[in-house]
């Protein structure tokens, strides 16, 4: 199992802040995880629209598409970062 | 060394000052950014922003400031560093941000505090949602400048 975490807009439009999910298969990685993710529906999809305004973080350290995706990793999928 | 703080309250700017120089004769520069909020943006020369509201990722956020903090160390001779990031509804007027690098010379108390609220506007996961004084809001997008700030110390 992953855990999924959405926040600021892809909270609002997947309507979740997060979700679990079965690792489909070993290899995965987060662009894999992106298609997936995206094709569950209209708020996912939503969602990961323009994916080159999505940015991803696994076990809370920046990742990227490529970046390969194990059993109980904490996924999170966000917006370019806004604070300071 | 460094004291980093993720907190829907105030901070007092004098006291963390206070906090950093506490009992050492050694700083000689004590670079200071607060960032606040405010009511205008670029498109409009009306107030047109009522409030803003800070999101965060709380698993995260210490250990990436903790990450810049440490690049910052790792480039200058730093006697001492704050760093403090409120999250939630902020009116405008109020701080959003404070960052204090204290160096025994001036250039690397201000470079650095330079460097870290660059790095923290593009590598800290915080995102602002801003609301209008018609009652619309929308989430702040980034800006390629806050990036080109970003690259300079690459």
């Amino acid at each position: 199992m992953i855990t999924i975490l959405y926040f600021a807009w892809l909270r609002e439009r997947t309507g979740l802040s997060e979700e679990t999910l079965a690792l489909p298969d070993a290899g995965m990685t987060v662009a894999d995880l992106i298609a997936l993710l995206a094709a569950r529906g209209p708020g996912h999809a939503a969602a990961f629209q323009n994916r080159r305004t999505v940015r991803c973080a696994v076990n809370q350290e920046f990742a990227d598409p490529a970046t390969v995706l194990r059993s109980g990793d904490e996924v999170a999928f966000f917006p370019p970062v806004t604070g300071g | 060394m460094a004291r980093i703080l993720v907190s829907e309250a105030d901070f007092d700017v004098g006291a963390e000052i206070a906090l950093l120089t506490a009992g050492r004769t050694d700083i000689g520069g004590i670079g200071c950014f607060i960032g606040t909020v405010r009511d205008a943006v670029p498109q409009a020369d009306a107030p047109v922003v009522s409030a803003l509201t800070l999101e965060h990722y709380p698993a995260m956020t210490e250990r990436a400031i903790g990450r810049i903090v440490a690049e910052a160390e790792r480039r200058w001779t730093l006697l001492g560093c704050t760093v403090i990031h409120r999250v939630g509804r902020l009116a405008p007027g109020e701080n959003i941000v404070l960052v204090l690098a204290a160096s025994a010379h001036r250039q690397a108390a201000l470079d650095a505090t330079a460097f870290l609220i660059d790095w923290l506007k593009t590598k800290a996961p915080f995102w602002k949602r801003e609301e209008f004084i018609d009652g619309a809001s929308a989430w702040v997008e980034a800006k390629d400048s806050d990036d080109a700030a970003a690259e300079r110390w690459t």
